[in-house]
């Protein structure tokens, strides 16, 4: 399977691209792509950080199974703000 | 009323969105670009949108808070792109008959949209930037010489 996987704001920063794209065998997990992209981009997080995963367009856990045409994106810790 | 816009906002629009004549409160909240992060100035914010699941995450907020205080109108515009020190980059608008759940309701809104609407702020100050909330996502080996640079390891002093 194949994915054009979106990045935003920190990561598309670090990666220098606002989509990189990754082949996973079938059956592969949403955690599988994250590790995929990991190790194309290792700059991208440090590895004690969890990169959390949107499979079109809603919150993946690690253990999701991805299918192919998923429209995947991985989602930096949003904007916060202090109350 | 659910924007996400590049534009300016207009608070007064979406402030009447939720005005009726069965509510007798309405509260509004405007959020806006602070001159200052931990006493460095700050020039500008940019917003930077995962815009199809920021507008459904958007309506999740609004659906939600609908059940969780029954009310019916909350409204919410939330910009993207450059916003300048002084200028909105978000309104929620929240009406109710009586004050208490407006007031209630506007204050959980904003908290929620911070915390799952996908949408990033980068602050921008007079010798770099920094992605606001991604402090875990800095390399130990880049502090050193980072120090120095751009108020990333800077502390807030708080609103």
């Amino acid at each position: 399977m194949r994915f054009d996987v979106r990045l935003f704001a920190l990561y598309r920063e670090r990666a220098g691209a606002s989509i990189v794209t990754v082949d996973l065998p079938e059956g592969a997990s949403a955690g599988d792509l994250t590790a995929a992209v990991r190790a194309d981009y290792p700059r991208l997080a440090p590895p004690e950080v969890r990169i959390v995963v949107a499979v079109n367009a809603e919150y993946a856990d690690d253990d999701q199974l991805l299918r192919p045409g998923d429209e995947v994106c991985l989602i930096p810790p949003v904007s916060g703000g202090r109350r | 009323m659910i924007i996400l816009t590049d534009e300016p906002l207009d608070p007064v629009e979406v402030t009447d969105s939720v005005r009726r004549d069965g509510n007798g409160a309405v509260v509004t909240f405007l959020g806006t670009t602070r001159d200052n992060f931990g006493g460095k100035e700050v020039t500008r914010l940019e917003y930077e949108a995962y815009d199809v699941m920021a507008v459904k995450k958007l309506n999740e907020v609004r659906d939600n808070l609908r059940a969780d205080y029954g009310i019916e109108d909350i409204a919410i515009a939330h910009r993207t792109g450059r916003v300048d020190v002084g200028h909105i980059s978000l309104v929620v608008a929240v009406a109710s008959p009586h004050r208490v759940q407006a007031f209630e309701a506007c204050h959980e809104a904003v908290n929620r949209i911070k915390t799952i609407v996908p949408i990033w702020k980068k602050e921008w100050f007079a010798d770099g930037s920094r992605w606001v909330a991604c402090e875990d996502h800095e390399f130990a080996d880049e502090v050193e010489h980072e120090h120095a640079h751009a108020g990333r390891h800077a502390v807030a002093a708080g609103d």
